[in-house]
């Protein structure tokens, strides 16, 4: 497998990352990340690494950068189902990831998206608001 | 490769003399213990010793080196010797001195038949000698080893037990940490929540040091990374039972918590738990009578 693929879902881009991550699949996802949010306008990306054994310090650090790169193209990133171990490892490896918003499953990623989505048009609930101000901050 | 030939002919030929002598000299010695042992049983004991010891010199075993095959049933032998007199409440010592007292009534027996020939009679003495020695010690080290395992088992326990992970409510967890936090126990710690948050769905983890003694920096180091492997999890983290002098503590050590909410009792983290969750504890009209 060259390519991970990336499925959209209206403002959503999803990636669901079924195989070990080498580098080059890594960069590859970053450069079609940046490439399909401009292209389709997305608002928020969902990550799903439930299947990934196995993260070293460069998977790890491209994770940040895609969070980043999402950021800076406006699009909300966030990573889920990241396993006890990994999650262990890559704190021992100093990288605690700390731009990148993480949920423990899909279904609770999608709802901080779709929240903080609301929150950036300014319609959302007054108490979620409150949630991420630093989002409804950067929106305006 | 010193091997005592002679006193193997020797112990096999006045076996019972010497255990005869070996027995009394056990009895009347001040180290005797007859609260602790009976004489049918040392008797027995000591029997069974002399007869492993002789069957080794027979086999013509190397005396200096109590580690090889030929001396396998010795160090079986005395490794349960060792153990059911640690458990009768023997010290180690004593039970050494049991071996170093064989040393009386051979080297007597030894004397006796060697008399006229000075020189074998030394080198007998000395094999001898460095092999009682070498025994003696063997079993000290096998009490010690014993008494190793056990500490380590005790540990072991004591690592299980001391890292419960309760859930207070729907998606709120809480993990009350009692004694000091180290590098094997943080690992240990953060296993436990890490699971806990996978099979609960919890959303927010509150950590209680309540029962922590002291806040370095590397504790509070510690600390900060079960937070950050949580959140990498999607749970949020809570610090609470921080006591006022751990406040000062951790402030005079210009420790950085970071933007970990930190609280000081439980029930104001459990307050912010549920906040945070959209819960709300409210007082049913109906009171209690």
């Amino acid at each position: 497998m060259d390519r991970i693929p990336i499925l959209k879902m209206g403002e959503y881009l999803l990636v669901t990352v079924q195989v070990d991550m080498h580098d080059r699949l890594a960069m590859t996802l970053q450069e079609d990340l940046a490439d399909r949010i401009v292209k389709v306008r997305a608002r928020a990306v969902l990550i799903d690494i439930s299947a990934l054994e196995v993260v070293d310090s460069f998977i790890g650090r491209m994770l940040g950068s895609i969070a980043a790169i999402a950021r800076v193209l406006d699009a909300e990133t966030v990573v889920v189902g990241m396993r006890p171990a990994v999650a262990i490892t890559l704190v021992e490896l100093g990288l605690a990831l700390p731009g990148v918003r993480t949920a423990l499953n899909v279904e609770k990623g999608m709802e901080i998206l779709r929240r903080s989505l609301e929150t950036s048009r300014g319609n959302g609930a007054a108490t979620e608001a409150v949630a991420q101000p630093t989002d409804a901050d950067a929106q305006g | 490769m010193p091997v005592v030939s002679k006193s193997a002919d020797l112990i096999q030929k006045y076996e019972a003399e010497i255990l005869q002598d070996w027995v009394q000299v056990q009895l009347t010695s001040v180290t005797s213990r007859p609260d602790l042992m009976q004489k049918a049983e040392l008797q027995e004991q000591s029997r069974a010793l002399l007869q492993n010891v002789a069957l080794a010199l027979r086999s013509g075993a190397d005396v200096a080196d109590i580690k090889g095959a030929a001396w396998h049933d010795v160090r079986d032998f005395l490794g349960l010797v060792s153990e059911s007199r640690a458990r009768q409440g023997f010290s180690p010592s004593e039970t050494a001195t049991f071996v170093f007292s064989l040393k009386e009534p051979l080297f007597a027996r030894l004397q006796r038949e060697l008399a006229k020939d000075a020189p074998a009679l030394a080198a007998e003495l000395w094999a001898l000698t460095v092999l009682l020695d070498k025994l003696g010690l063997y079993t000290t080290e096998v009490f010690q080893k014993g008494r190793e395992e056990f500490i380590q088992r005790q540990q072991r326990n004591m690592l299980e037990l001391s890292t419960p992970v309760v859930e207070l409510w729907e998606g709120i967890l809480a993990l009350p940490l009692i004694g000091t936090l180290d590098s094997e126990r943080t690992q240990l710690v953060m296993e436990a929540l890490l699971t806990r948050i996978v099979e609960t769905g919890a959303s927010i983890a509150i950590i209680d040091i309540t029962g922590v003694p002291t806040v370095d920096t590397l504790v509070a180091q510690h600390l900060l990374k079960t937070v950050a492997a949580a959140r990498l999890m999607g749970a949020d983290c809570l610090i609470s039972g921080i006591r006022p002098q751990i406040a000062q503590t951790i402030v005079h050590l210009g420790v950085d918590l970071g933007d970990v909410t930190s609280k000081a009792t439980l029930a104001g983290a459990f307050a912010v738990a549920l906040q945070r969750t959209g819960l709300a504890i409210i007082r049913s009209p109906q009171r209690p009578a």
